[in-house]
């Protein structure tokens, strides 16, 4: 049994495998989804074909699919004109829309704009469908209409549209999804289910093998849709006083909400193409995408089947507050799933949740049933119509209006657009590209010491990611916190490229430059005297010396012994305390003991 | 094309009504010569429309007019909102007086349930800012001091909102709908709440939890005269009929004096079916037109604020003070609305009178067929064109609506949890069960019920099947509209209600549904295609009760329509109501000057 179990994580090419249990009257003791050492790691990095499966082995497809809601980076919400802070008293950003007190209708304040609509007739005509052109013709029920939105939550989920590879909506609609929730206070929420703003899309992430940076593959997710929603609020449970509190300053703010198709197959792929997503987002602004601070929320939905067979009843893990723990809360769903099957069990199309401290997702009590969202326009907002370049009306004021091609025009590079300049740019592997652009501000950080330093991209990439990167992670500081300027640690590898100091001396004084006292690299290697002898005369007397005192050294090289010139290099280095350039040391003592 | 409406007599014969208005002759014969004149329709006999000496408007019309001059401030109650104000800028009235007169009244009317609440201390507190204004003579406007009522789904900051409904007993809102502000920045006198069916649903105002709204006209002399107890053993008590609705509360309000105008909400004929039965001008003015900011909703593509007044000139006044754009309401029009004065209708040869066919619906009453006919000729004599047409759709409107209306209802009211505000049950078992039990005891029948049945058409698998097929119908019924209005029609003349009011005690014999779709008949269309109407008083019935008929716009022609509606108000000099209760109220009126003159 628990040789099959690391079958089933040994899965390859999408396909896990673990052996059928068959007539299994008293199955084994149930192991964890992941003993020790068994993790499940991603599989089908490879793409490959299914590996045959040995007799009694059937294998078994994962299918991950997530929806990830992505909080729209804005000052407010969307359709009423609270404030969006995170972490503000309870309760302090919460307009009467916001708590759904009885009469009120999605709007927003002056400060808002308006996107012009059109539909003939009254509004409520607008649910009978698109208007044909001979009511448009009508003078007499066709009306421009203004909308009511925030421009911004609008313009942010139409540059991620477009970063996705999406179609853009020139009119999309809102409906009402409804479901009880304590922080759910108008009973529904405003989403686009029928016509949202943009559709059929796609990313494209990496991931290496077998967590071997060089083997990078890329794979591609299809994106459904985005939606525009609003945000609900929050529900505080206070188990001991068995009360829920209620914190509405969320309700109502602007979510970007990401559909993608079932196109992963482990926790790994899914981790990937979420960082991707993150990354695109931070680079767009649309959402700073912080996970930790609810700003990305990511449900996955899991389902496992075998080969040929009809995808199996899914279930949807919720409760995912972080890249880490989305891996391995499908990992362990994907685990759960085919021991529950291969057990003889069902799976019940249920939402479940992650608990990190248990690694494991259980069932969430309150989402138990089978849910029907009851759908239905809402009637208080006209469609929302957007424009291109074609479809723009001459006289329109382009502050009234949201121009596609306008935003397109003004898309920043993307994450693979500037990983891929980088590599062309400064000859680094892909791999370090990739480095670069995880970490926020390191990208540009490295353009900055390389733009200041004589030194070849190829070796500040090394000082880079080696040096400052790995003292960043063990100080747990952020790029921006770092003691070490780019101007800095470009004079430093100035010096080190001008032969100034030796490597190991360079070494010596990145480390002074952390302590961050204010010193430059030129006084430290003054202070600390590091810097290699310049007088040429002055290493030729001493390696003279060290060959004067080393006779038998010498013979030995003589002899044929090459190895042995090292030693006097290290000698050499030694009497000079290390400020002497190894490879002329070399060659002076090849010059001596070859005279 | 003649103009005929077919009319079903009761031996089943089928016969044509012409009937001619004769201008000039005596007012006060209209309403004695419609009722003598109805056995004889079928027979095609004219019945004589008396031109009236002038329009309520006008200010001589009415028997008012004539006490007035007898004494300073006398009779005020049943003056116009146009001349009431008119007076309070000469003075003759001060806005306190006013406002202590109408609440006297509202006591002394208390019988009829029109308000659930009245706010008399705010109300006399307004009046006393407004009488400011009008001593430094800076009155903010027609309104100013104009003592006013709102139907109690509208939001009015300090002042309870109930929608008659335990779900929102006690709920005070921070805020005023769009419609209230509006007014009360004009300076108008908010006197209470009115009353109405739980959550505006129904067409009774019957089924809210403060019970029946009471029809004034069953307690007018015109009634009293008419009306024969069945039998000896029933007392007056069980004599009273209902006044439609669900803006019951307001058109009573308005019909038994208390005030001189009220909102209303009219989302399948809640404002014009109660103003039929009250003798009342009901307007519904065209979606989009009006904010619904603050009204509670019941439907919100099809929800309108309405008002309700005593005559087509004070509806046009409110029109002009409440229409326009709001930014809280998205729906609402961009374009600027522009106040009118109702201009007098002369030119008939370019007015073209559509008579819908459709609307001769089964139930109708004969006499109500009658009138309606006569009110064609009256237009035909005139020298308008009037025209059968046909809305093949409009028969479809009821059941449409029960769809459309019901799956609005299951998601607008899903909000009252009991978390945020309202009623909350004091189930602790779980979240669920505190919901539940909540929405159990909050709601009434008809509400629960409506909720119940919305869902079932939102269900995933209804969904195409029902609330889409209603959406698509809905577009056909509204596009009988456009046809027939570019066919050259410029309003449609129809009756409001199929009969006159019922007795509560028949009434209540059918369930809400049963009634709902009964007497929502003649109206609902309107607010599938979102089209302007008004319901213009028109008679009194053989049992002395009102019936009013309808006319139905183009949208945003309010100022077409209601100049239509005013000129026809003129013609039919509809009788003032003869309340006891009022005539003694309107005449003590030096009683309240005394104490209110030192304040």
């Amino acid at each position: 049994m628990a040789a099959a179990v690391a079958m089933a994580a040994r899965g390859c090419g999408g396909v896990w495998r673990r052996a059928r249990q068959r007539g299994a009257g008293q199955p084994g003791p149930r192991l964890g989804p992941f003993p020790r050492g068994q993790r499940a790691v991603a599989c089908n990095a490879r793409g490959g074909a299914v590996p045959a499966g040995k007799s009694g082995l059937v294998p078994w497809v994962p299918v991950v699919g997530l929806e990830i809601h992505a909080q729209i980076s804005s000052n407010s919400k969307l359709f009423s004109g609270s404030q969006v802070q995170f972490a503000a008293p309870p309760n302090s950003l919460v307009s009467f829309f916001d708590a759904s007190l009885p009469g009120t209708l999605p709007m927003k304040s002056c400060a808002f704009f308006y996107i012009m609509c059109s539909f003939n007739g009254p509004a409520g005509n607008r649910l009978l469908g698109s208007c044909t052109v001979q009511n448009k013709m009508d003078k007499v029920l066709f009306l421009f209409q203004n909308a009511v939105l925030n421009r911004r939550c609008v313009e942010a989920a139409v540059m991620t549209g477009l970063a996705l590879n999406c179609s853009i909506n020139k009119k999309s609609l809102f409906d009402r999804k409804h479901y009880f929730y304590a922080d759910l206070p108008a009973g529904y929420q405003i989403t686009q289910q029928r016509v949202p703003i943009a559709v059929n899309g796609s990313l494209s992430y990496s991931l290496c093998i077998d967590n071997k940076m060089s083997q990078m593959v890329t794979k591609t997710v299809r994106i459904k849709q985005i939606q525009l929603e609003q945000d609900s609020g929050k529900s505080l449970h206070d188990d001991t006083r068995s009360q829920t509190l209620v914190d509405l300053n969320r309700a109502g703010v602007g979510l970007m909400e990401v559909v993608m198709e079932p196109d992963m197959c482990c926790g790994e792929e899914a981790a990937a193409a979420v960082r991707e997503l993150q990354l695109i987002l931070q680079t767009l602004g649309s959402s700073q995408a912080v996970m930790a601070e609810g700003q990305l929320r990511v449900d996955a939905n899991v389902s496992v089947h075998h080969p040929g067979e009809p995808y199996g009843v899914r279930t949807e893990v919720k409760n995912i507050n972080s890249i880490r723990f989305l891996a391995k809360a499908i990992d362990y769903e994907i685990q759960r799933q085919i021991e529950e099957l291969e057990n003889g069990g069902t799976i019940l199309n249920e939402t479940r949740a992650f608990d990190s401290k248990l690694g494991c997702t259980v069932p969430m009590r309150d989402k138990e049933g089978k849910q029907d969202y009851r759908f239905m326009p809402e009637p208080n907002l006209p469609p929302l119509i957007l424009y291109d370049a074609k479809s723009l009306p001459a006289n329109m004021n382009h502050q009234q209006v949201i121009n596609i091609d306008w935003i397109h025009e003004r898309l920043p590079d993307l994450p693979s657009v500037k990983r891929k300049k980088l590599v062309e740019q400064y000859g680094i592997l892909p791999e370090h590209s990739f480095t670069l652009l995880n970490e926020d501000g390191l990208a540009e950080f490295f353009e900055s010491v390389v733009k200041q330093t004589q030194m070849k991209p190829k070796k500040v990439i090394g000082w880079i990611l080696k040096d400052l990167l790995s003292y960043l992670k063990q100080h747990s500081l952020t790029v921006k916190e770092s003691p070490v300027s780019s101007f800095l640690l470009a004079d430093l590898l100035n010096l080190l490229e001008k032969k100034e100091i030796s490597s190991p001396a360079a070494k010596q004084v990145f480390m002074e430059l952390w302590k961050g006292e204010g010193k430059t690299p030129l006084e430290i290697v003054k202070e600390q005297k590091l810097g290699l002898l310049q007088d040429q005369k002055e290493l030729e007397q001493i390696c003279q010396a060290v060959i004067d005192g080393q006779e038998n050294e010498v013979m030995a090289i003589k002899a044929g012994n090459q190895k042995v010139l090292n030693k006097l290099i290290g000698l050499v280095q030694k009497k000079t305390e290390g400020r002497s350039n190894p490879v002329l040391v070399k060659q002076l003592l090849e010059k001596k003991l070859s005279e | 094309m003649g103009v005929g409406i077919k009319t079903r007599s009761g031996s089943g014969r089928v016969a044509t009504a012409r009937l001619s208005a004769q201008p000039g002759g005596p007012r006060s014969q209209w309403a004695a010569a419609f009722l003598a004149a109805l056995p004889i329709v079928p027979r095609g006999v004219a019945a004589r429309w008396r031109r009236a000496a002038a329009a309520p408007g006008e200010g001589e019309g009415r028997s008012a007019g004539v006490r007035r001059r007898r004494r300073a401030g006398g009779a005020m109650l049943r003056t116009s909102l146009r001349q009431v104000s008119a007076a309070l800028k000469d003075g003759r009235v001060t806005p306190t007086e006013l406002c202590q007169r109408c609440l006297a009244l509202i006591k002394t009317t208390k019988f009829l349930n029109a308000y659930i609440t009245v706010a008399e201390e705010t109300a006399l507190k307004q009046a006393e800012e407004s009488e400011k204004r009008y001593k430094r003579g800076q009155p903010l406007g027609i309104l100013d001091g104009i003592p006013i009522a709102v139907k109690d789904n509208f939001n009015t900051a300090g002042i309870e909102t109930t929608c008659a409904s335990n779900m929102l007993k006690g709920y005070i809102s921070p805020y005023n709908a769009t419609v209230v502000q509006k007014l009360l920045d004009q300076g108008a006198v908010l006197l209470g709440k009115t009353n109405l069916d739980e959550f505006a649903m129904g067409s009774g105002s019957t089924d809210g939890v403060f019970g029946p709204v009471r029809n004034p006209w069953s307690y007018s002399k015109q009634y009293k005269d008419k009306s024969v107890p069945k039998s000896h053993s029933e007392d007056e008590e069980s004599n009273w009929v209902i006044t439609g609705g669900s803006s019951g509360g307001s058109a009573a309000a308005v019909s038994s004096f208390t005030c001189f105008a009220a909102l209303g909400s009219d989302t399948g004929g809640s404002t014009r079916n109660p103003a039929a039965h009250c003798g009342v001008v009901g307007l519904k003015p065209t979606y989009g037109l009006i904010s619904r900011h603050g009204l509670i909703p019941l439907v919100n593509s099809m929800d309108v604020p309405g008002i309700l007044t005593r005559c087509v000139d004070d509806a046009a006044v409110l029109l002009g003070s409440l229409a326009g754009h709001d930014p809280k309401d998205s729906t609402t029009i961009q374009d600027d609305f522009k106040p009118f004065e109702i201009p007098n209708l002369t030119d008939f040869s370019k007015l073209s009178i559509g008579i819908p066919k459709e609307y001769h619906a089964p139930g109708l009453s004969s006499e109500i067929l009658a009138l309606w006919s006569k009110a064609a000729d009256l237009f035909k004599n005139a020298g308008a064109k009037v025209v059968e047409v046909s809305l093949p759709h409009t028969r479809y409107s009821i059941v449409c609506y029960h769809v459309l209306c019901t799956a609005e209802v299951a998601s607008n009211m899903a909000r009252f949890d009991g978390l945020e505000y309202g009623h909350r049950s004091d189930m602790k078992d779980s979240t669920e069960s505190m919901y539940a039990a909540t929405r159990r005891e909050g709601f009434n029948d008809v509400v629960r019920g409506r909720i119940l049945s919305g869902n079932y058409f939102l269900l995933k698998q209804n969904y195409e099947k029902y609330f889409v097929k209603a959406q698509k119908v809905r577009r056909l019924i509204a596009n009988d509209f456009v046809k027939v209005f570019r066919s050259g029609v410029d309003i449609l003349l129809t009756p409001t209600t199929l009969s006159d009011a019922a007795l509560y005690t028949e009434f209540i014999q059918e369930d809400n549904r049963t009634r709902s779709a009964q007497d929502d008949i003649l109206t609902q269309a309107a607010n599938m295609a979102g089209l302007p109407a008004i319901n213009v008083p028109t008679a009194l019935s053989e049992r002395g009760l009102p019936v009013g008929l309808q006319f139905i716009g183009r949208s945003f022609q309010e100022k077409q329509l209601l100049t239509v509606a005013k000129w026809f108000e003129k013609q039919v000099q509809f009788p003032v109501i003869q309340l006891e209760e009022v005539k003694r109220h309107d005449s003590g009126v030096f009683q309240h000057k005394k104490s209110a003159s030192f304040s």
